[in-house]
Formats: C-alpha cells, sequence, structure tokens
C-alpha cells in the first residue's frame, strides 16, 4: 500500500521508499525511515500536499512523492496515540 | 581569530540564535564559489575572539540541495575551529542523524539542543551530561528565542575552544553508514532522553483545524494576505511621503544653497542626478522594513508552511510553490520587497523563476499612473473597467511567463517539508529582520540606483542647450530613433520619453508628462486627452504595465540573483513581452475600429 492510500487520519507503518536518492535523503532526514510510524493528519484540498506526522515531527509532501513510499496500515487500536 | 560554523536542519531556530548571540553586528560575508549570502559576526567568548558563520539549514549532509553543497563546500574549504550543532531538542530522535554525520567529519563539534521550553511542553526530558558522555562532545540545552541557557553554553563554547589546535577542514569521505547511525543514535539517547509515548495535543492541533480547513483555509488565507497588504501599504505609504518630504526639504534647505556656486550643469547633474537616486533608494527604506517586520510574523509564526500547504495545488502547475505565491501577492504593492522576500525559497530555480514573475504584479507605483491616465481619458462609467482589465492582464502575464519559463527554471528540490508547530516570534526576532533586510537593500543597491537615475538625467539633458527632455536631447533623438519600432504600438516620442523615466520609477511617469508637455495637472490630463484616443492610451498603459522593471526592482534582482545574465534576462523579456502585448492589442483594435 502506498501512502496516498491512507485515509486522513489513519495510522501506518514506513515498509520501504522507493525513489531516486535525492529524494530519499531528504525523506529519511525529515522521518520516512523503514519501521517508523506515521498519522495521516489530511489532505489537501484539489490534490494538493498530503500533512504527515511522525512522531514530533509534521511534514508536508506532494503526493507524487509520497507515492513512493511504500506503507503497512495499522489498526487503530495497534498505533499510538 | 577562530571561526564557528553553526550548522543544523531547518526550523531549528539556527538564526534565532545567530542573531541573539551577535546581536546586530552581523554582516554578509564573502566565501569564494559560494553563491548563497552567509551572514558573519565577530564576537567575544570566554577568552576568544571567534568568526560565528550562519550557515544554510540542511537536512543532510550528503544530499544534492543547494543548500546542502553550500555547506560542504564551505566545510571542504574553510578552516573552521568549533562546529556548533543546532538540533531541536523536540525533534532530537530524528536530528540525530545529521549530527552524527558531521561528527564522522573529524571536526570538533559541540551540540546545541535548542528550543529547551518546547521540549518541557512536550515532557520531554534530556540529561545533557549522560548525553555529552554517549557523544563525546559538548552538550548544552538552550532556548535561542528567550536567551535560556545562553551564559551556560556560551561558557562551554569557550571551553570547547580553548584546547589549542590547528583549525581544520571537512574531510568528506569519512562517510558514516545509516546503520551506523542508527546504532549510535539508539544507544546514546536510550540513556539520556526520554519522551513520552502519548504527547499531548498541542494547540497547533486545534489551529490547523481551522487554518488548514479543506474549504475555509484558502478563504482564510486570502483574508490573512489582504489584511497583510493593507497593514504594509497603508502604514508604509505615509512613511515613505514622511521620507520624500524629508528629503525635498533637505534639497531646498541644505543641498541647493551648497552646490549654487557651481556651474549649472553640474548643479543639475548633482540635484536631479546624484540626490534624486538618494530619495529613491531612502523611500524604500520604510516600505522595506514594515514588509519584512510582518514577512518576520508569517514566516515565524509557521504561517508561511501553511501558505505552501493551501495554494501548492495551484502553484505546482505553474512549477512555483506556495512560498512564492506570498511573494507575488506582496508584488502588488512594491516589487522591490517582494523580490528580496524570494530568499525563504531554498531552491535556486524556484527563486530566479519567482523573481521573473513578480515585476509582472502591478504595483502601487503604476497604479499611480494608470489612475491619472484613466481619469484623463476614460469616462467614469467605464474608468473601473480599464483598471480591472490591467490587473487582469498583470495576471495573465505572470501566468504565462511561469508557463513559458517553468522549464527553463525547473527545480529538482523534493516538496517535502516541515510543517513547524505555530509560534509567537518575539519582538527582538521581528526587529532584528526588518533591520538586516534594510541595510542589506542599502548595501547592495544604492549604487545601482544611483547610477540608473543619473543615466535618465543625462539622457534628457544632454545637451546642455536643449530644452530638458524635449526633442533634442539625447532622450528625444532617442525616441525617434525608436519610433519605427514604437510607432506600430501608438506609442509617440513624446510618450517614449515618459517611458524612460519610468525606468527610474513607475510613478515619475506622471512627472515626466508634466515636463515634456510643460503642463500640470488638470490642464495636462485634457491636453493628453487631445494628444491620443483611448486606444492609444491603452496601449501605453500596457506598455507600462508589462515593460522593463523599475530600476530598484532590477538592482534587487541584481542583487538576489548575483548574475548578470539573469539580471539582463528579467530586463529584456518584459520588454518583449511589453511590445508583443501592446502590438496585439493596438492592430487589433485598429482593425475592428477600422482606422
Amino acid at each position: 500500500m502506498r501512502l496516498t492510500d491512507l485515509a486522513p487520519g489513519q495510522h501506518a507503518q514506513v515498509a520501504a521508499v522507493h525513489s531516486t536518492e535525492h529524494l530519499a535523503h531528504r525523506l529519511a532526514a525529515l522521518g520516512f525511515r523503514a519501521g517508523k510510524l506515521l498519522q495521516i493528519m489530511r489532505h489537501g484540498a484539489l490534490s494538493g500536499p498530503l500533512h504527515v506526522r511522525l512522531g514530533t515531527t509534521d511534514v508536508i509532501l506532494r503526493r507524487s512523492e509520497a507515492a513512493q513510499i511504500e506503507v503497512l496500515p495499522l489498526a487503530d487500536e495497534a498505533a499510538p496515540a | 581569530m577562530k571561526r564557528i560554523a553553526l550548522i543544523g536542519m531547518p526550523n531549528t531556530g539556527k538564526s534565532t540564535l545567530f542573531n541573539r548571540v551577535t546581536g546586530a553586528s552581523a554582516r554578509v560575508g564573502n566565501w569564494p564559489g559560494i553563491t548563497v549570502d552567509l551572514m558573519t559576526a565577530k564576537i567575544l567568548v570566554g577568552a576568544h575572539m571567534a568568526e560565528v558563520v550562519d550557515l544554510p539549514g540542511i537536512y543532510d549532509l550528503h544530499g544534492y540541495s543547494d543548500d546542502e553543497a553550500v555547506v560542504r563546500r564551505f566545510l571542504e574549504t574553510t578552516p573552521t575551529d568549533l562546529v556548533l550543532l543546532i538540533v531541536n531538542a523536540v525533534q532530537i530522535e530524528r536530528q540525530m542523524t545529521l549530527a552524527l554525520q558531521v561528527r564522522a567529519l573529524g571536526l570538533p563539534c559541540m551540540l546545541l539542543l535548542n528550543m529547551a521550553d518546547e521540549a518541557r511542553k512536550f515532557g520531554i526530558t534530556i540529561d545533557t551530561e549522560k548525553l555529552s558522555e554517549a557523544l563525546a562532545m559538548p552538550v548544552a540545552l538552550i532556548s535561542a528565542k528567550y536567551g535560556e541557557g545562553q551564559p551556560a553554553a556560551l561558557k562551554k563554547i569557550g571551553h570547547a575552544l580553548d584546547t589549542p589546535r590547528e583549525a581544520g577542514t571537512a574531510k568528506l569521505d569519512a562517510l558514516i553508514t545509516p546503520e551506523q547511525i542508527e546504532r549510535e543514535t539508539t544507544a546514546a539517547l536510550h540513556q539520556a532522553v526520554h519522551v513520552p509515548a502519548r504527547l499531548p495535543e498541542h494547540l497547533s492541533d486545534k489551529l490547523d483545524r481551522v487554518v488548514l480547513h479543506p474549504a475555509f483555509g484558502l478563504p482564510l488565507f486570502f483574508l490573512c494576505m489582504l489584511l497583510l497588504f493593507q497593514a504594509v501599504f497603508l502604514l508604509g505609504t505615509p512613511l515613505q511621503s514622511a521620507m520624500t518630504w524629508l528629503f525635498d526639504h533637505a534639497r531646498t534647505l541644505v543641498v541647493e544653497p551648497a552646490v549654487h556656486p557651481l556651474p549649472e550643469f553640474v548643479q543639475g547633474f548633482l540635484l536631479d542626478g546624484i540626490w534624486s537616486g538618494l530619495s529613491t533608494v531612502a523611500a524604500f527604506v520604510p516600505l522595506i522594513v514594515l514588509f519584512f517586520l510582518f514577512m518576520a510574523l508569517v514566516e515565524d509564526s509557521g504561517y508561511l508552511s501553511r501558505a505552501a500547504f493551501l495554494t501548492d495545488a495551484l502553484m505546482s502547475r505553474l512549477g512555483l510553490d506556495g512560498r512564492s505565491f506570498v511573494m507575488i501577492l506582496m508584488g502588488f504593492g512594491c516589487n522591490v520587497p517582494a523580490i528580496m522576500g524570494t530568499r525563504v525559497m531554498r531552491s535556486r530555480p524556484h527563486r530566479l523563476l519567482s523573481m521573473l514573475v513578480i515585476p509582472l504584479s502591478l504595483c502601487s507605483a503604476r497604479l499611480q499612473v494608470f489612475l491619472f491616465l484613466i481619469a484623463a481619458m476614460f469616462s467614469p462609467r467605464n474608468a473601473p473597467w480599464v483598471l480591472f482589465s490591467l490587473y487582469l492582464m498583470s495576471f495573465v502575464t505572470a501566468i504565462l511567463t511561469a508557463l513559458i519559463f517553468k522549464r527553463k527554471y525547473h527545480s529538482t528540490e523534493p516538496f517535502v517539508i516541515e510543517l513547524p508547530p505555530y509560534r509567537l516570534p518575539t519582538l527582538m526576532q521581528i526587529w532584528l529582520r526588518g533591520w538586516m533586510e534594510v541595510r542589506h537593500f542599502l548595501h547592495r543597491a544604492t549604487k545601482m540606483i544611483v547610477i540608473g537615475v543619473v543615466c535618465v538625467w543625462i539622457l534628457t539633458h544632454v545637451p546642455f542647450n536643449a530644452v530638458p527632455a524635449g526633442p533634442d536631447t539625447l532622450a528625444g533623438m532617442l525616441g525617434r530613433a525608436l519610433q519605427p519600432l514604437l510607432a506600430p504600438i501608438g506609442i509617440d516620442t513624446k510618450l517614449t520619453v515618459a517611458l524612460m523615466f519610468g525606468f527610474i520609477a513607475k510613478e515619475i511617469v506622471i512627472g515626466a508628462f508634466a515636463v515634456i508637455y510643460g503642463m500640470q495637472g488638470d490642464t495636462l490630463a485634457s491636453h493628453m486627452a487631445t494628444q491620443m484616443d483611448w486606444v492609444q492610451a491603452v496601449s501605453f498603459m500596457l506598455f507600462t504595465l508589462i515593460y522593463t522593471p523599475c530600476v530598484s526592482t532590477i538592482a534587487a534582482i541584481r542583487a538576489e540573483s548575483k548574475s548578470a545574465r539573469f539580471t539582463l534576462l528579467s530586463v529584456a523579456w518584459p520588454l518583449v513581452l511589453a511590445w508583443l502585448v501592446s502590438f496585439i492589442f493596438y492592430q487589433s483594435a485598429r482593425f475592428l475600429l477600422g482606422h
């Protein structure tokens, strides 16, 4: 499943990042590393960017970039608040 | 002299720390081969004088962005005694990566955990002693915004500089693998840092539900921008007039008597050339201070990143991002601070594309010219529609320019940015920003603006026996020479000379009419109505709207882009576009009207 497939409010775990090295570096620096937990906060209107929370960091990224991140969705009770 | 480099990720409060430690003494430093401005300042730490350099915020030392290349180049070529790593204490786990990458370069490092106040609110506790031991470098917990922990941190920095050793450069091939980083981070943080499993709901979450609302977010953003715009220009315009008044009075009371004994053309050169140039520069000062006072508020509060989120769907199609939208909007007040404001964009192609688009915004100076001409040429019924069409044209040319050049200035920078929590900047943060920007503008742009004004004075006054701005001056001759080019768009010799004046500042065009036609106010307006028809007037206004940015805008573009070639393009492209738009309008209007 890709990051773009998640609904707002859903929790997930990063499975893998399939992107160019350039983008992978930036994503890793902002916390998108395999095994990390995240939550989709909201989708921007008109196919706008995604707002994602990873631990104490909030990130916005375009859908084209988010589509390169593979995630494992988590059931709500398994997710940390 | 010791050298200290500040390194940290964006939004860690690195510049806030720099400004707090160095006060207003910072200067823009020059470093070989580095194309972005690096602020530097000399301060006394412990027993040492040290030069502190504020390097751009980076996410990764081995990434590919422009800023990352700048930091690598700096560390590789500039001997450094101490690297201060600034880390947001709230995000210590994620930001440790950069700290460990830098430590691997073999330079002496010290870790500054900033935003101690926010970490406390999140319930995060950090044992700096244990962390220092685990990382084998000094660690201090501070709040750069409020100055908390600063004296203790400075003492530690002083101690770190006590160790006698040669300042070194980085060995960039000394890589550390992501696995090593992960292992070291876990080991170091396990002992020293405690992050609660459940984070308290932040005030930011509640605000974001309103500010980033899918339906109301965008209208709210436009409302905020409108208020901001009104505030800057409602406050700025009287201040600008006051500055002009001050310079005019200084001219009649001091400068004119002082140069009186000199020959007449030297007087003209000094008064209408040099002095006018200086007062043009001065008129921008209040506007730039105000603009950046408000920009600091928008940026440091975290709203600018939200604006990027809200407008990205629209702007990404134009090859720009949401931050350029804010600057283009501000350009409708004045292009100069808007151009300077593009510095918030960290990717060079994005900045250049924005700088090419901003001068097409119908600024308040052009508005004055249009109001004058529209009142002279059109009935009160039609007037609002003409003005509205000009605003529409301003948007159309901006969008067209972005679409044409978006491939040339294609940014490879991914749109993945941090959304910082809402923060209330302190008055000192806001004031320092305004002050620094004005100094930067005066330092970089004064010379070019004065030269530009002097050139126009020479054009319109040489030879000295001719009537100023008349047909026998250089300007008049140039105007005649350009007739084959400008007659097809309905612009005669006199209007051409007025356009040359407009190069100094667009609002001068009205003053130029007065000089060229030798009339004032209503007489001038009614005389001009007999001199041209409405088709010519609209064609002239379209040309004035689009053609060459004023000299102050060009000076700002030159200072910000640091490229003569790009500056040339930013002058040439609008000229070509202005001619094409006016030509299409003028010729089709003439054709449709049948004469």
